[in-house]
Order: C-alpha cells, then structure tokens, then sequence
C-alpha cells in the first residue's frame, strides 16, 4: 500500500513533461476517460517505479526509427489527439475488434507504433497475435468487401505521411493502398488469381494508380520482373502463377507490390510458405529493394531469424497487444519479456545436445475472446511466481521504458528480470 | 491443344457407338425377351399372320443378333435397305428405322423438332443465365440481407415449382387475361414476330426453373470465392470494388456454372418435355412423350440418340471452354 502511495507521488512529477494543459484536463476530468482511466493510471504508476520519465506524446517524433509510443496513452488528451505526427507512418491505440457470436474477439487490442522512411519494423508473434490483423488494418482491408458478414470495430490512428487512414474517406484509402502501401502476402499461390497471367495482374497493379497504355504498363512490369530476378521476363510475363515456382512466386509477387514505388511495403510472412533455401533470397531481395526503393518496411512473422536479417526495430506481439519493443538489437541481446526469452528458446539450436536445442513455450495462445485479465501471458508465464512489488495478477502490465528506446510489458522488477536473463536464460540459449 | 482436341473427339466417337449399342440392347434384346413382338407393333394386333410375318421379315427381326445390330450400325451410318413382301424400302442414312405408327421414317420426325427444342433451350438459357448470375452475385454480396432472403426463397420456389404449374399459371395471366402474349406456337418459319411471342412464355418458365438453381449455385460459388485470398490481393491493388467482384470474382465463378451450363442444355435436347406439353410446342420432348405412350420404339430410340449425342457434345464443348477459362486445366 506504502509502495502504491509512493508510485502515486511520482505522477506529477512525470506529468509535467507532457504538458500542463494535459495534465489539468486530467485532474478535472478524471471520469471523462473512464474506458481508459485504469490503464493510464497503471502505466504512470509503473512509469513512477522505474523512474523513467518518458511519455509516447513527446517522446515519439523525436525518436525516429526507434519512435517507441506506449499504448493506451494517448487517447485520453483531446488535444493531442488527431494531431499528425512528425514520423512517417505512426500507428495510435490500434484496436481491431471481431464481433462474433461467441463474444467479442479483441484480436488487436491497443497496439502504437511509429516507422521511418527507409527503416524496417519486424513484428513477431505466434499465430492469432495479431500480427496479420494489424497489417490488414494498416491496408484498410478490415471495412471493404465484408459483404453480409459483422464490420470488425477499427479504433485508434493510423497517421501516414501526415494522414489519418482510419478515417479517411474509402475511395481515399483506397487510392493509397497499392500505391502508398502496398502488402506481399504469405501464400503467393494462392494471393495470385489463377486464371490472370503474372505480367497481367502486375499491369493492372500498375494501371489502377497510373494512366499509361498497355505498352507503357507492360514495359515497367517486365522492368520490374527483372528486377525482382526473375530469368527472360518478357517470357515470363505471359506465364500463370502456377507455372511458376514458390520462390518465383513470391518474386512476382514482391514485383507487383513494388511497380507503384509504395512508400510503405507490408510484408506478412513472405517467406513462410518457401523452401529454406528460398527464403534468403527473399529475404535480401526485400532488403535490397528496400534500400534501392527508400521505402518503410513492416515485416510480420513468427520466424525471429527473419527479422534479425532485416529490422531496425522489433515488436513483439501477444494476445492482441505489444508486449516488447525496441531496436532490433535490443529486442535480441537484452530482451525484457518472459515471452520474448520463450521465442529465442524456441530457435533451435543444433550445437546442442538434443534435449536442449529447442526450448518450447509451453501452453498454447490466449483465446482473443477471453484474454486473461492481467498479463495475457501469465499461464504460461515460467516465471509468474517471481515478486513483483506488490502488484496483483488481476492487473495488467503496461508497455513501460526499461531502457532508452526500448519498452517491455511486464510486472517483473528489473533487477529480477536482469538477473534471470543473465543466469537462467542465456546459458540455455 | 489440337491433339487434345483429337482425342477428345476420338473419345466421343467411342462414346457415342458405346450409346448406340446400349440403345441397340435395350430396344431390341429387351422386347425379346419380354414376348413383345416389335412386328406385331408395327403392324398391329389385329391384323392377321401373314403380314405380320412380311414384316417380320423386312424388319429382319428373324436374324441372328449380330446381323441385326450390323444392319443397324449400317442403317445409322450409311443407310438401309428394308426388302420384303416384294416391295424394297430405301431408308438413307441416318437410318432409325421407321415409326411404328406414322410409318414415317425417324430421322426427318428428329430433324423437324430439334431445332424448336433447341431455341427453346438456348433462349431460356440466356434469360435463366442473366436472372441466375445476377440475382446470385446480388445475393452474394447482400448475404444475410432482406433481398437475400427474399431471392433464395425464390429460388426455391423455383426449384419446387413444377413447369405445368408455372406454366399453365403464366398462360392464363399473361396469354389469356391480359393477352400481352401469344397462347400457342407458331412456327419460326411461318412468321417470326409471331414466334417470338409463343416462345416467351415457355422460355420465362423453363428459365424460372433453371434461373433458381442457377442463382443458388451463383450464389454459393461467389460466396467461396470472395473468401480468397486473391480477392485480397485484388482489394490490396487498390482495385475498385467492382473489378474485383465483376472480374476477379466473377472469372472464377463461371467454372462451375459453365459445367452445369452444359449437361443441363445437353440434357434439355431430349426434350423439355414438361415445357413442351405444357405450351404445345412441337418439339423433341412432345414427341417423345406421344413415343412412349404408343410404344413407338423407333422414335424413343431417335430421340434418345438425339439427347445423348447433344450431351456429349455439349460437354466437349464445355470442357474446350474450360480450358480458355481457366488455364490450369489447359492441356497440350
């Protein structure tokens, strides 16, 4: 209780960073952001005991690649709200609910995150994280063609290049994506409509966002064939999918998310569905192109050797919300999550002995309809038992700096999680 | 593609003498073996023994099987000769043989009503194909709405409704109430205005029956494949909602729809039976109809070859279109 009052005392202190004005409408208005009120208080709380004083509103343009934004904070300032920020792509308090007939499923729950042009974020999670929900979103894709079936509820910003895309108007968003953002899908055979030719859906790619005749359409996509890799692409322009191979596939179909120069390329588990011998080439095709085409890269995948191949920044997802984030090499030489340290665990490991080269994360993912009340990640949590200051497990941890540009999810006092990693997880590793 | 197409027809070829020789079983083993003596048909029961053994004999029922299904082979292909009682009848290919009633010869009978049978058939094609594909695709992409609702229930009733219902209904409304329509058939050659409005009311009610399961399956199909992923991708381009669906979508629609579109036009040759009587049309299903009723085996047999030839061709023809369709299942 002491340590509660105690944590108290630190918000004020904390506060006047963010501004006055944010701070009075809070003290007046207390019951105003009553759907959000718990977590902010918990967040400053937690924000108190490590005594960082950072919040997402002030910290997050300067940042840059590293734009590290907690989540659930900014929708209680109305006058910060809607303000677009200094980063390229910034994403708010995203929520991306399912009404079903079991219940609401949260399958995105409050995720902010902030990218720079010519910089890469890989987000990582297990299946039914929400890794693939969120890119959809970021496309727009969750309000079009949802013939008949329940809209999912969108909520938060998505600010793009100084535009909010949640709320802009359909025929805008859908003018920018493929132009502005355009997405590489996992499955390349089946993303491909079998009945089209590769060269005629990269034209038609190219041709909704360009007014040039079939020639000119043609000679940017065989352009753009080639340059993705793909041997006598004039020939190849008048093949289907299916003559294709996997990896070809894949090429063509990163030429065709590339023929509108995107300024931000979603790339969902692009390689998942290829041969291992494939995916590297993939991989630094992505991040050649990358480099040639300055754009922003979202990479999503459950795979962390992939990321570590190609992020700047990480973000590791579970349950629907962020439980860390930080630069690439942060995320992987001092994580801070207990689910984080599962995932390295789980990369297999062939200089060991058998038993240990692979250490799963026991217990399987939260159900999005009744995610656990605290830390989603608590039944399976091998270190749930460890003190953590008082809190209880009814409470859910908030996304909290732990370092400078880095920002885990957990009750774990620092000490404790430092020690840990030192002595328990990394001689495993 | 051309050795494809070969084979193809080779197939058809093997497939349409098999048909012939389970028609051959059926129309001249089987009355064999019941005691129904096909001259005692063709010339009646009263009359006395000795024209019927004249028949006998120029029918050539007296043969051995083998020589009976030769000649008839022969008949089909390159036409026969009938000898007996003095007299020799030339029957030119293709040869069915002769009516048991009308003593007429089959194949100008087929000649004259299949093509009433097939403008019936292609003409309520086209009306159940747009009624079908449309309120399918509509109900697709309203599912769940009043107007699905309301679509499939009727189609049902259009599935469940049988044409001498519908049909005799719009007859009475359409034709005699209000007289918007022709009540009968007047042959296309004769006067074509007047053809087309025979020809309406049959057409609206074969389509009624066809649109409904046509607008399920539509329905359905699209459903299935607005659930793929490269309806995603197509959405993802930044493509407009109507390019994805008129042409992402609906580009993988039509497969199953063309499959169907082809047994149920090869199947509609024999005679939209139903339709036909209903309207009076003279067509193959009329004919067959009054067939059956006297026992006229010739003409059942015409017919029959008729409906399987069509729905074998049909078939070709819908297996070709595959191939232009979808070009996985193009073949070399």
């Amino acid at each position: 209780m002491t340590d509660h009052e105690h944590k108290d005392d630190a918000v004020p202190a904390k506060k006047v960073k963010a501004g006055k004005g944010t701070d009075a409408a809070k003290a007046e208005s207390p019951e105003a952001e009553s759907p959000t009120a718990e977590s902010k208080a918990e967040s400053t709380k937690a924000t108190g005991t490590t005594g960082a004083s950072v919040t997402p509103e002030d910290a997050a343009p300067a940042r840059g690649a590293g734009g590290l934004a907690s989540s659930g904070t900014a929708a209680g300032e109305p006058e910060l709200e809607k303000q677009p920020p200094k980063a390229f792509l910034e994403v708010r308090d995203l929520r991306v609910h399912f009404p079903t007939q079991d219940g609401l499923v949260k399958s995105v729950d409050g995720l902010s995150f902030s990218l720079e042009k010519g910089k890469t974020l890989g987000i990582v999670g297990e299946s039914g994280s929400g890794k693939s929900v969120t890119s959809l979103g970021l496309m727009g894709l969750h309000t079009v063609g949802q013939y008949g079936r329940q809209r999912p509820h969108l909520s938060g910003e998505i600010w793009l290049n100084g535009q909010e895309l949640l709320t802009a108007d359909p025929d805008e968003m859908r003018k920018l994506r493929g132009r502005e953002i355009s997405m590489i899908f996992q499955d390349p055979l089946s993303a491909l409509h079998p009945f089209f030719t590769v060269g005629d859906q990269i034209v038609e790619a190219y041709r909704v966002h360009h007014k040039v005749d079939k020639k000119a359409a043609r000679r940017r996509a065989i352009e753009l064939l080639d340059r993705v890799g793909i041997p006598e692409p004039a020939k190849r322009f008048s093949s289907y999918p299916h003559e294709f191979s996997g990896g070809m596939r894949q090429r063509a179909m990163i030429a065709m998310s590339l023929v509108n120069n995107p300024e931000l390329l979603i790339a969902d588990e692009p390689t998942t569905a290829l041969d291992v011998t494939v995916q590297a080439q993939i991989l630094d095709l992505i991040r050649d192109l990358q480099q040639e085409f300055g754009s922003a890269v979202i990479i999503i995948t459950h795979d962390l050797g992939v990321v570590a191949e190609l992020s700047d920044d990480i973000l590791v997802m579970y349950g629907g919300r962020c439980v860390e984030y930080g630069t690439a090499e942060k995320v992987f030489y001092e994580p801070q999550h207990p689910y984080t340290w599962g995932l390295l665990g789980s990369m297999p490991r062939i200089d060991r002995d058998r038993a240990d080269r692979l250490i799963p994360v026991k217990g399987s993912p939260p159900s999005l309809i009744n995610i656990p009340q605290g830390c989603a990640f608590n039944p399976r949590c091998p270190y749930a038992d460890v003190p953590a200051g008082g809190v209880t497990r009814t409470e859910r941890p908030e996304l909290r700096e732990t370092q400078p540009g880095h920002l885990s999810a957990c009750h774990m006092e620092p000490e404790d999680r430092q020690r840990i990693w030192t002595e328990e997880i990394v001689p495993k590793l | 593609m051309l050795t494809y197409l070969i084979r193809r027809l080779f197939a058809v070829a093997v497939m349409l003498v098999v048909i012939i020789l389970a028609v051959f079983c059926i129309f001249f083993l089987i009355p064999k073996w019941t005691g129904t003596d096909p001259a005692t048909m063709f010339v009646g029961k009263q009359a006395d023994k000795e024209s019927i053994e004249g028949i006998r004999q120029k029918l050539q029922l007296d043969d051995p099987v083998l020589v009976q299904l030769f000649e008839f082979f022969k008949g089909i292909f390159f036409g026969r000769d009938y000898v007996g009682g003095g007299d020799t009848t030339h029957c030119s290919a293709p040869c069915f043989g002769y009516s048991f009633r009308s003593e007429q010869e089959i194949w100008p009978v087929l000649t004259d009503r299949l093509p009433v049978t097939l403008s019936l058939a292609l003409g309520a094609a086209i009306i159940w194909l747009l009624i079908g594909l449309s309120v399918g695709v509509l109900s697709a992409l309203k599912r769940g709405s009043l107007w699905d609702r309301l679509a499939m229930t009727g189609a049902l009733a259009g599935v469940s409704l049988p044409v001498y219902f519908t049909g005799l209904l719009s007859l009475a409304v359409f034709a005699y109430q209000f007289d918007l329509v022709a009540n009968s058939f007047t042959p296309f050659g004769e006067n074509v205005s007047k053809w087309f409005s025979g020809m309406i009311l049959p057409w609206i009610t074969l389509a009624f029956l066809f649109g409904a399961m046509y607008a399920r399956l539509t329905r359905a199909t699209m459903l299935e494949v607005m659930g793929e992923d490269y309806i995603r991708t197509a959405r993802a381009k930044g493509l407009k909602e109507p390019v994805v669906i008129g042409k992402h979508a609906m580009r993988s629609t039509m497969t199953p729809i063309l499959t169907l579109l082809g047994i149920d036009i090869g199947a509609l040759m024999g005679g939209a039976i139903l339709t036909e009587t209903t309207f009076s049309i003279p067509g193959l299903g009329q004919a067959v109809l009054k067939a059956i009723n006297e026992r006229d085996l010739p003409l059942i047999l015409g017919v029959t070859l008729i409906t399987a030839t069509a729905v074998v061709i049909a078939n070709l023809i819908v297996d070709l279109l595959y191939g232009v369709i979808d070009p996985r299942v193009r073949l070399g």
